[in-house]
Order: C-alpha cells, then structure tokens, then sequence
C-alpha cells in the first residue's frame, strides 16, 4: 500500500479490519511522518513506544477477531487531556514536569476502543489564544502557506492549533481537541480540517484541564466528516465522574453521514453580516447557502439580535471562570514551585513564573470581574447577555429552523506575529463568528468549502439543536459533498 | 470603568501574581482596552433577565454520600514539588 498516512480514519479503520494493513506499519508510517515535522512542532511529547506497544496489541485483537471500533488508528492528543504516565503540560511552563496519575475520561474512552495514542498536540497555553502563539513550548507552523509567500509562517489557528496542524500535515489520522470559544473550529477552518464542538454535556470533561468549565468541551478534529462522526461516537458518553456530562445514549454519529437534507431548514443570521466582512468571505457563504439549495435543504433569513455582544460577554465570563480554575495552580500539589520566603511570595512568584502573559492577563481580568463592587456590572450583566444570546437560537430553533449556517471565521488564517501584539482585542476578534455558540452550549461544525485567493482554505460553520450533531454530520457531508475537493499541502516540511 | 496602575497592582494581589513596576502600565493598558471593549454590554437591556445558570435544562445530579475513591497517597503526592514522608511541603506559615 502506498503512504498508510494518506489515508482517511475510516479507509484506514477499514484496512485494517481486512488485514490490507496492520496497526504497528500503519503506527510506523505515523512515527515517521511525526517526526520527521518537528519544524511544525505540533507534539509537545511524542509516544513513539507507547504507540507500537498499543499497535501490536491491536494486531494481535484485530487476527481474534476481538476489535473496538478505533482499532488501532493512530491518533493525537491536545496535551490538554491528562493521559496517565505520560506528561501533560496544557502548553504551560507551570505544568511543565506534571505527569497525571489518572486518565480523562475522553482519551480513555478512545484507548477502550482500540486507538493508538502517537503523542500531545500543542495548544495555546492553558487553551486561551486563537493562533498557537501562547504556547511556552514554542507556536506551531501549519503546513499550509499562502500563494507566493512562501517565507510566512502560517497560525494554525488555536487553541487546539496542534491538532489542526497535525491533522493537515497527516501526523495522526484524527485528533483530539477542545473548544471554549471557537477552540476546535476555528483552527479547523484555518488548516481545511473538519471539528466539530458537540453539544455542551455530550463529553465528559473530566481529566482534561479546566478552562472555563461552563463553556469547554471536547471534540475531534479530522480530514473528513465521516473521520469526525467515527471519533466523537467514542469520545461522546455519560460519566459520573462529570455531573455536566449527559446521561444519554450516543448515535451512532457515522450512519448521519450521506443522509439525504432534502427540506431541512437551515437559517442564515442576518447579524453576521459584520461590517468590513471581506467581500471574500461573503461571496464564500453564499457558495455555502448555494451549495445547502442544490441539495435540498430550506434557506431562510433568521436574527441572532444580541450576536454583537457575545465576544463580550465571552471576554468577561470565560476568563471569570478561568480565574477560578487556575486558582489550583500554587505550587503546593503540582507543578512548578519558584523559592520564596513566605507562602504568599511563594503563589505570586510561581504563578508569575509558570504563567505566561496572555494566561496572567485572563486570570488579572476574570479577578476583576469577579472582585467586589464590580461583580454585578460586570459578571452578572454578563451572564444576563448570555441568558438573552441563548435565547436567540431558542426563538431560532423554535421557529423550525434545524441549523444556522455561517462562515467559521472572518478571515483566512494569518501569519505569526500579524495578529495581537498590540492590542489583545484584535485576536479575539478571530472568534467573533464561534464563541456565540458556546454561550448557548449548541453543537456547531466547521467544515472546508475551498480555497480563498491566497491559496488558504476556508470553513463554514454549522450550528444544531442541542443534541443534534446528527443533522450536522449530514449538512456537513452534503457541504463536503459539493465544495471543491481539499488538497491538503504536500510535505515540504521533512 | 478604566483601571488605574494602583488597581492593577491590588488585582495583581489578587490573583497572587507578582508583577514587576515595569508591568504595571503595559497591563493598565491592555486591561483597560479589554474593559473598553466589553463596555458594549452596558448598553444591553437586561431588565428582567435571569442571569443563565445552566445552558441545558439539567437537573443538578446527586450520588450517595459515600466514599468512593481513597488509598492512593503515593499517587496524589506524585508530582509534588516538595514532599516529607505523606505531607506536601510548604514555606513557613505561621510565624
């Protein structure tokens, strides 16, 4: 067989299981290609041997006949997701040396199912950036470059930036990611990749390291939809262990794939007709709707009416909430300690240490929020937006509308260092089209439609009821199905 | 609503990170364009909304009072950066 690494998760998972191909040359072709893309840096940590040992024990279930669904597919892991024996840094210097004891319940969900771990995705530190940039081990590269300026170093978007990157450049057949704000999404639409962000309560959350606990889940990063349904019917379940987490039984997400959307309502927020959008992006989310029409699907107007005022809110509540979580971060327990001469100089010292600045600017505005005499004007009003952001999509979906259509991001992805270094509001920006969504705990998917002139692809956006991911597979698939195929670069990197 | 270096200094305190006096502007300013650009709620009418507490109907989940986890000192003390025989060690406390 020619380079295993081309392959989608499910031809793959299908090789296998016809025994065209074993797991440890599949898991071999994947060490390879990861290693021979360090200048991406993608993997923080790398398993090579940890991998081949899982892989030999899926040769070994697949000749008995005896295999899970992920039998042996070779995937990542945003080293977000403790993983028992193997370190776990969230991209911070903080937690730098820590290696969990346990495993989250999302990446043991996947090894119960036969999956081979290759090693931990980089991210932005403690998942806050929408670049890679944070990331104290250093900012991923994508392996995608823009026409005629090869020299830039293109974001892979973030935070789950490791994990697009890998996907694209054919470093795992899938990854694992997480999205708080536009986390999985975002850099999905930035690297021609497919994520998808379930339904808030779909996964559990336990074991993988808080950010903002009321908006964070998990989802799968993939080359296709079929590759995205596979992973989140694993990843997907009740677990006690997360009282968020839902007690419901998982479809079986791959049958969505190829469902006729002949009369499905899909709604077109007029609010996200941003001022300035690029006539570029606008004519891509008319191809969307264009695309949507020919296979069946209703298009209607609908109004998200307080869509303006959800990157706000988002910049209130989710660094409130990561300013709590990040609160276990004193160096008593775990992690780095920096010698001090009192407790009190101890926790300042470390955290001033192990944080790295964007991390100490959320943790410094959600204390503000959250401080006394700014709690109500800040925190509470935000959290009253939310109420009205959330029932936004309620009168939406109430009106009979099945999904929402809209562009995953404002623009292609941009090159390192454009974006942010003076004004942090410029990075947020990036997740003006994503974040609304997690304000509403809806499932949303982003999905490659193509190219733009510089040669980067771009994504749609597809937003469901709750519970609903597998209406999304299917528009999802039908958009796949219509936009032009997805080249994904060439290795120029090893 | 701006903040001034001596607030930033107090939230600094606050958070329990140390921040140099040469930090202090640079994070004045970049708090304060955080602030300016969340002001937009300011102008949202919010009269009698609640304020979401769950994004799902849910129910709050509850277990049986009972212990189901434990024994496994070695492994909570595993990545401690200072320990003596089952304790974390810490600076002086107490003087």
């Amino acid at each position: 067989m020619s380079d295993p690494t081309h392959l989608s998760l499910a031809a793959a998972r299908d090789a296998l299981v016809s025994k065209k191909l074993s797991a440890v040359e599949l898991t071999q072709a994947h060490i390879k290609a990861m290693e021979a893309a360090r200048v991406l840096n993608c993997y923080i940590t790398e398993t090579p041997e940890l991998a081949l040992q899982q892989a030999k024990k899926s040769d070994e279930k697949i000749a008995q006949g005896d295999h899970g669904p992920l039998e042996g597919l070779p995937l990542g892991i945003k080293d977000l997701y403790c993983t028992k024996g193997v370190r776990t840094t969230a991209a911070s210097r903080i937690l730098g040396q820590f290696t969990p004891t346990y495993e989250s319940t999302v990446s043991a969900n996947l090894l119960r199912d036969g999956a081979v771990m290759l090693g931990k995705l980089n991210l932005d530190e403690f998942a806050m950036g929408s670049s890679n940039e944070t990331s104290a081990y250093g900012p991923v590269i994508s392996p995608w470059r823009r026409q005629g300026d090869l020299a830039a170093k293109i974001v892979p978007g973030g935070s789950s930036g490791g994990s697009s990157a890998a996907v694209a450049a054919r470093l795992c057949l899938g990854a694992t990611a997480t999205d708080t704000g536009g986390s999985i999404r975002q850099p999905a639409a930035f690297t021609g990749t497919v994520g998808i962000k379930p339904t808030y309560g779909r996964c559990s959350r336990w074991g993988i390291v808080a950010f903002a606990s009321s908006l964070d889940q998990a989802g799968p990063i993939t080359r296709n939809v079929q590759d995205a349904a596979i992973m989140l019917r694993s990843m997907a379940g009740h677990d006690p262990k997360d009282t968020t987490s839902v007690d419901a039984s998982v479809p079986d997400y791959e049958k969505a794939i190829g469902l006729s959307v002949k009369g499905r309502k899909i709604g077109v927020p007029k609010e996200y007709r941003l001022d300035g959008m690029s006539p570029e992006i606008s004519q891509f989310w008319e191809q969307g709707i264009a695309w949507l029409k020919s296979a069946g699907a209703e298009v209607v107007d609908i109004s998200l009416p307080h869509t303006k005022y959800a990157l706000a809110t988002y910049y209130i509540i989710a660094p409130a909430e990561a300013s709590s979580n990040l609160a276990r971060y004193d160096g008593v327990r775990y992690g780095m300690r920096e010698p001090a001469r009192d407790i009190s100089d101890m926790y300042e010292k470390t955290r001033a240490k192990g944080f790295g600045s964007e991390v100490r600017r959320r943790i410094m505005i959600g204390t503000y929020v959250l401080s006394a005499g700014y709690y109500d004007a800040y925190y509470v009003r935000a959290q009253k937006v939310r109420s009205l952001i959330k029932q936004d999509f309620d009168i939406a979906f109430a009106s009979g509308v099945d999904a929402v259509l809209t562009p995953a991001t404002p623009s292609t992805a941009f090159a390192q260092g454009e974006k942010g270094s003076n004004d942090p509001v410029e990075m947020y920006l990036n997740d003006v089209f994503t974040v609304t969504v997690n304000m509403a705990g809806l499932p949303a998917i982003s999905v490659p439609g193509g190219c733009a002139a510089n040669g980067l692809p771009l994504g749609l956006q597809l937003i469901g009821r709750p519970f609903e991911e597998e209406t999304l597979f299917a528009l999802a698939n039908a958009i796949e199905q219509a936009a032009p195929k997805i080249d994904y670069p060439q290795t120029w990197w090893a | 609503m701006s903040v001034d270096p001596a607030v930033v200094r107090r939230i600094a305190h606050l958070s329990r990170i140390a921040v140099e006096e040469n930090e202090v502007m640079r994070l004045n300013n970049e708090i304060n364009a955080i602030l300016t650009f969340v002001e937009s709620l300011s102008g949202v009418d919010v009269s009698g909304v609640e304020p979401i507490a769950s994004v799902l109907p849910m129910e709050m989940k509850k277990r049986p009072d009972i212990v189901t986890d434990g024994g496994i000192v070695d492994d909570i003390l595993s990545n401690a950066p200072a320990r003596e025989d089952n304790f974390f060690v810490v600076p002086k406390v107490i003087e």
